[in-house]
């Protein structure tokens, strides 16, 4: 079937409306700070034989962008293989594990199929992340764990919703393996309706168009989207490219991990080669596969922002599966940094690859890191428990026509800071200060953005902290003669006397008392070319509004300042 | 003889409509002048003089005004000093950890204030509004002097959980006024008193940063009508769709950013109720963006989460008005994969679509209507010197036709298909998509463009019926002579409602409603009758978004809030959650005192009959063919008269295009109403 281009262009724009509106219902309707605030959930439609892509909301959270077309994959194999059940009407499949085309364990994927006159037309799927998945820390970051049954309850595909009805068996193992389980069923619901209202959108679409014509249109627009990622990368010039990044460490073993990355731009394909990188570690810092591709594509996908996504998107990307890397994690290496930490080191070797081929699109190196701060404690004035995320920005690299951003979102999210104001309402913390971090935007001709510097006392009862960061023994690096941005900080702080976790961005369960401070402060972002080519009126206007001392601007841009 | 002035104006033009109501029934006059930018004042005196009356004989002024906005839109504001709690100067810098796009690690944020003349004091209430660290108050004066030093002209007074306890806020806010050289001190609670410190925070800087341009250009205005004589009542637009005295404006300038786009839903929302109608969508299509806002149950939905550019969210209750990024100016073009794309690209006004002849050479969605005949191209050679509509054509060949293999008039007519598949995407979004059967509706198109496309947009939404009101062009204007005298007052409670103290709940409701009447009573000679509209923002326990619900009345039960809440989630979501409790947010209460009716129909003089309007036939194409369109004149429409598509009726201000298959008639009020 030929399809006239009109025709082309409205079914693009309208599965594209289906998915964000899958998006908008979750966010607006979920109890998951971490989905409702922090918009960490993706919704996607997906080809009912191999999984791939079709489309994906824009406001989806971009790590999720390429796993998600694994886990229909595998759902679709294990089904294949007897190991799943098979599809009906009104099915949604519920799934974490990592190693099925996923990421951590707290992000929880729905699976439902979409039936047309009694046919499998395709699949919706949506990954949204819980606030607790149980396991050995409140809020799943773990930061010691070896074994992945350690960090949480572990789902295979399993139905449900079967045949539209909430299967109160496997609710209730869930309820009993998760903290804050009350909550759950209203993420559960919302998760859910959000598929529903997608399908009922797309049967619309559906019966306006007919199947043949849609099948066409969305074989089509694959072809068309692989087509234009090619175009964008002729624009490269042809090379090899090398780049490395390093994790802090594993959280268990102190030393740190490398990513050794080679890119090859031969003609209108790019290939991606983690050849020498770090064997799997021990501790949580782990890739799982789907994961790494996934990192690569929203790189490549920041780099070029106005490619649309579906998986003729990444057909141009060869990546090489770096199996006997800690980037290619198999059961039961322990994951949950994976997403938040590790997939971020992963784009920045992207980022500082391709600089070189495309100083215009590619910036100095982001913070890099989610900032993952939680505390799980027992609240004695409402008796209650309770589990608090924080999280914060990073500043932005430095880029080719600007200083870099302040206080930007981790490079593999969309997802803000709750207010200090709801923090305090909600759990018995008080902070001391929520500051721009001075000094810390790595020097440059365009200099990086400034993290953060945060501290949070604890007003009563006992609480566990763990952080789950990174940045902390190397800074975010500076590209084109620009320096590296400010280390990650954190620091406790008991009856006058500091404490810095011997992992520097990593630790887990340590017991705070009332009166006792976290203190953290985030990186800056690294420096983009020669610091010496820098403004003298910026440096004027930095030096005015204290983003830096007077000495530390001597000491980064000498006399000029 | 009484004579009302709504003035509006906008980015381009100042619109006029008044209303002279004297023994022999009410009679109109419109005037319509460029907009004098430096000194929107001038522009307002023209108006009035372009529409033969002397400022002396006017009785009311009701003004609607684009300064604030633009000033905060280019950053062209006053210069701001922030006081605030030791510690969290930076939260105005630092936002919610955001990035302008999804994709791409690009993008600049400057706040409103710099952070050199943000200053810390020692201060700190907890949440629960008890006082930690107590005020420091020789800080607060040695801080306000040195912004005094510093040349600001306005101060913001904004410490943390504020809204729980504002004591803080308010000692300070008399120590700084004593020294402060003029009236420009804003405190952070008094604007709104939620919580969440960056949207506040960013709310009253706004707030200080227009406010002494909205008081100047107030001075001036109110200066330059009284030396022409006028000595009575000047009202100004509000971002809630009502109206304040100019008294009061400029305290809370805030609330008159967006007041604008408020003004056009405020007359959609007349124009309504004069028709027998409840539920439309408001389709305002220009030519860099479309405005969208809803109406249900006659009423327009107020939201105080609107954001106004990146980084900068106003917190305040404002009509609920959504922009959408595609208006006649969105360029299209083939990507290099061959696909067609129209948007987000645009033209804006400047250099603006080929056929506007100001240099623009890419072709946008006004250009694809001007090809097709549905805009009448002889107007184009009128204004424009060398671009006609052989240029356009050339163009649309080079850029879609060619990389196509389409015809010309195909290309066009896939221009205008897909940017009205994005916009009515958009309005999906912003509207239906909430939870309302679009068969339940009318759109209400209004402003140059948007009754042009209305009627494919409609039958893309499943939206039964277009409402073409008389005077699409003036709406704003309109808005501002129907517009209610309104104050809100919203506090945040945020308890369960199983723990709430009702007897609270009903004293603050009172406490509210009681000082928002002693604003509006002030103007108690324009109002008939006063309404109170008292809401509940909830929420279950755990969640962080909120649903409004309307309260029946203000001794509202406990029992009576979980039902509403209830019935409200179900609708928005399809979502039943017996097993979680629900939470009062915040308390909201609107006092509205009404104004005497508007007689819409005075609007258009209505024509003898049909054949009187017609000003012959045009060429236009429309699904695939070229039809021989008979093309009317608005104003020359009768009563009650009924036209077939394809058809297109023209009237100074806008163009109305009547798809093959619609089939429009002429109201008793003189809307335009089109079954699509």
């Amino acid at each position: 079937m030929t399809l006239d281009p009109i025709t082309l262009a409205v079914i693009g724009a309208g599965l594209q409306q289906v998915c964000n509106e899958m998006d908008i219902a979750f966010s607006r309707s979920a109890f998951s700070p971490v989905i409702a605030e922090a918009d960490d959930r993706s919704d996607g439609i997906y080809d009912r034989e191999t999984g791939a892509l079709i489309a994906q909301g824009e406001l989806g959270l971009p790590v999720f962008v390429g796993t998600m077309q694994y886990s229909t994959g595998e759902l679709i194999r294990l089904i294949s293989e007897g190991r799943a059940g098979a599809p009906e009407p009104g099915d949604v499949y519920i799934v974490n594990d990592p190693y099925l085309g996923g990421t951590h364990l707290m992000d929880v994927r729905f699976v439902k199929p979409v039936f047309v006159e009694g046919e499998l037309f395709c699949w919706l799927q949506n990954t949204g992340h819980w606030p607790d998945i149980g396991g050995m820390v409140p809020g799943g970051f773990s930061a010691h764990a070896t074994e992945v049954e350690q960090e949480g309850l572990r789902l295979p595909p399993v139905k449900l919703f079967k045949r539209g009805v909430l299967d109160a068996e496997i609710l209730a193992i869930i309820q009993s393996n998760i903290r804050v389980a009350d909550q759950r069923i209203g993420d559960i619901k919302a998760q859910g309706a959000a598929l529903a209202i997608g399908e009922s959108r797309l049967m619309d679409m559906i019966a306006r168009y007919g199947r043949e014509t849609l099948d066409a249109a969305i074989a089509e627009i694959r072809a068309r989207s692989a087509e234009r990622m090619r175009a964008e990368i002729r624009t490269l010039p042809d090379g090899v490219y090398h780049s490395e990044a390093f994790v802090d460490s594993d959280g268990v073993v102190d030393e740190p991990l490398r990513i050794a990355l080679t890119v090859t731009k031969a003609g209108d394909g790019l290939t991606f080669d983690f050849t020498g990188s770090s064997p799997p570690c021990r501790g949580p810092m782990n890739s799982v596969v789907a994961t790494t591709y996934s990192a690569v594509y929203l790189a490549v996908k920041h780099i070029f922002p106005d490619v649309p996504i579906n998986a003729g998107t990444f057909e141009p990307l060869t990546i090489l599966r770096p199996e006997g890397t800690f980037l290619d994690a198999r059961y039961p290496r322990p994951v949950s940094g994976c997403a938040a930490e590790v997939s971020q080191r992963i784009a920045e070797a992207v980022f500082l690859a391709l600089v070189e081929a495309a100083p215009d699109r590619v910036t100095a190196a982001p913070a890099g890191t989610s900032g993952n701060f939680a505390l799980g404690g027992f609240d004695p004035e409402r008796g209650t428990s309770y589990v608090m995320y924080q999280i914060t920005g990073g500043g932005y690299g430095g880029n080719a026509s600007h200083d870099g951003l302040t206080n930007g979102c981790s490079t593999i999210g969309i997802s803000k800071t709750a207010p200090v104001e709801v923090m305090e309402q909600y759990y018995p913390v008080l902070f001391r200060r929520f500051a721009l971090r001075e000094g810390s935007g790595g020097a440059g001709e365009h200099r990086g953005g400034f993290g953060v510097h945060y501290e949070v006392e604890l007003l009563r009862g006992e609480a566990r902290a763990s952080f789950v960061m990174d940045h902390g023994r190397f800074g975010p690096p500076g590209v084109l003669g620009g320096c590296e941005g400010a280390r990650n900080v954190v620091r406790i702080h008991r009856d006058g006397e500091s404490f810095t976790p011997p992992h520097l961005s990593k630790d887990q369960n340590i017991a705070i008392r009332a009166g006792d401070r976290v203190e953290v402060m985030t990186p800056g972002g690294g420096g983009y070319g020669d610091p010496a080519r820098r403004d003298e009126a910026a440096i004027a206007r930095d030096l005015k509004r204290g983003y830096y001392t007077p000495d530390a601007a001597g000491t980064l841009w000498g006399t000029r300042a | 003889m009484r004579r009302v002035a709504g003035i509006d104006v906008g980015g381009t033009f100042t619109d006029l409509l008044l209303t002279e109501t004297g023994p022999e029934g009410v009679a109109v006059r419109f005037a319509k002048v460029p907009t004098t930018i430096a000194n929107q004042a001038h522009g307002v005196v023209a108006a009035i003089e372009a529409a033969g009356i002397a400022p002396a004989d006017l009785d009311l002024v009701i003004h609607g005004t684009t300064a604030t906005t633009n000033a905060v839109l280019e950053r062209k504001v006053a210069r701001v000093g922030l006081i605030t709690t030791e510690g969290f100067r930076d939260v105005l810098e630092l936002g919610r950890r955001t990035r302008p796009n999804a994709y791409g690690l690009f993008g600049t944020f400057d706040p409103l204030i710099p952070r050199e003349l943000r200053r810390e004091v020692p201060e700190r209430m907890t949440a629960a509004g008890t006082v930690r660290t107590s005020l420091d108050e020789g800080a607060v004066e040695a801080a306000v002097r040195a912004l005094v030093e510093d040349g600001c002209e306005a101060l913001v007074i904004h410490f943390l959980h504020s809204y729980a306890n504002p004591a803080h806020e308010i000692r300070a806010g008399e120590i700084a006024r004593a020294l402060w050289p003029n009236d420009y001190v804003t405190l952070g609670h008094a604007l709104l008193s939620e919580f969440r410190e960056y949207e506040r925070g960013t709310t009253a800087a706004v707030n200080a940063a227009v406010q002494p341009i909205l008081d100047r250009y107030v001075r001036r205005l109110q200066a330059d009508l009284s030396a022409r004589g006028f000595a009575r009542d000047l009202l100004v637009m509000n971002g809630n769709g009502g109206t304040v005295p100019a008294g009061h404006v400029a305290q809370e300038a805030a609330k008159t950013v967006m007041s604008g786009p408020a003004s056009g839903v405020m007359a959609a929302a007349a124009t309504l109720a004069q028709s027998g109608l409840t539920n439309a969508i408001t389709y305002d299509m220009g030519g860099t963006s479309t405005d969208v806002a809803l109406i249900a149950g006659g009423i327009p939905e107020v939201s105080a989460e609107l954001t106004l550019a990146y980084g900068l969210p106003i917190h305040l209750p404002m009509v609920d008005v959504r922009t959408v990024g595609a208006g006649g100016g969105s360029i299209a073009g083939v990507d290099r994969a061959g696909m067609l794309r129209v948007g987000p690209e645009s033209a804006g006004s400047e250099p603006g679509p080929i056929g506007y002849g100001r240099g623009g050479t890419r072709p946008t969605i006004t250009d694809a209507n001007l090809m097709l005949g549905r805009l009448d191209p002889a107007r184009l050679n009128a204004v424009t010197a060398g671009v006609g509509l052989d240029t356009i054509r050339e163009a649309f060949t080079r850029d879609i036709a060619g990389p196509l293999g389409l015809t010309v008039e195909e290309a066009a007519a896939a221009v205008i298909r897909l940017g009205n598949v994005h916009m009515s995407g958009a309005i999906r979004m912003v509207s239906l998509s909430r939870g309302y059967d679009p068969r339940d509706f009318v759109l209400f198109a209004f402003g140059g463009a948007g009754p042009l496309h209305a009627v494919a947009l409609a039958r893309e939404l499943g939206i039964p019926e277009v409402l073409v009101p008389a005077r699409p062009g003036l709406t704003n204007a309109l808005g501002c002579l129907v517009a209610d005298l309104r104050q809100d007052r919203v506090n945040t409670v945020n308890r369960s409602l199983d723990g709430l103290d009702m007897e609270s709940v009903h004293a603050l409701l009172g406490a509210q409603a009681e000082s928002a009447l002693a604003v509006v009573s002030e103007e108690r000679a324009e109002i008939e009758e006063v309404a109170v509209i008292q809401g509940a923002d909830m929420q279950f326990r755990g969640q962080t978004h909120l649903i409004r619900v309307a309260l029946p009345h203000a001794r509202v039960s406990r029992e009576e809030l979980q039902a509403l809440f209830e019935a409200a989630y179900f609708k928005r979501f399809q979502v039943r959650l017996p097993e979680i409790r629900a939470v009062l947010v915040n308390l909201v209460t609107s006092v509205i005192g009404r104004r005497k009716p508007f007689p819409l129909a005075a609007l258009l003089e209505p024509g003898p009959d049909l054949d009187a309007a017609r000003l012959g036939t045009r060429q236009v194409y429309a699904d695939g063919i070229w039809h021989d369109a008979a093309i009317f004149s608005r104003e020359a429409l009768p009563i009650g008269a009924r036209i077939e598509g394809p058809a297109v009726v023209q009237q100074l201000d806008a163009t109305t295009l009547i798809e093959p298959g619609a089939v429009a008639t002429v109201d008793a009020i003189g809307n335009l109403r089109v079954r699509v």
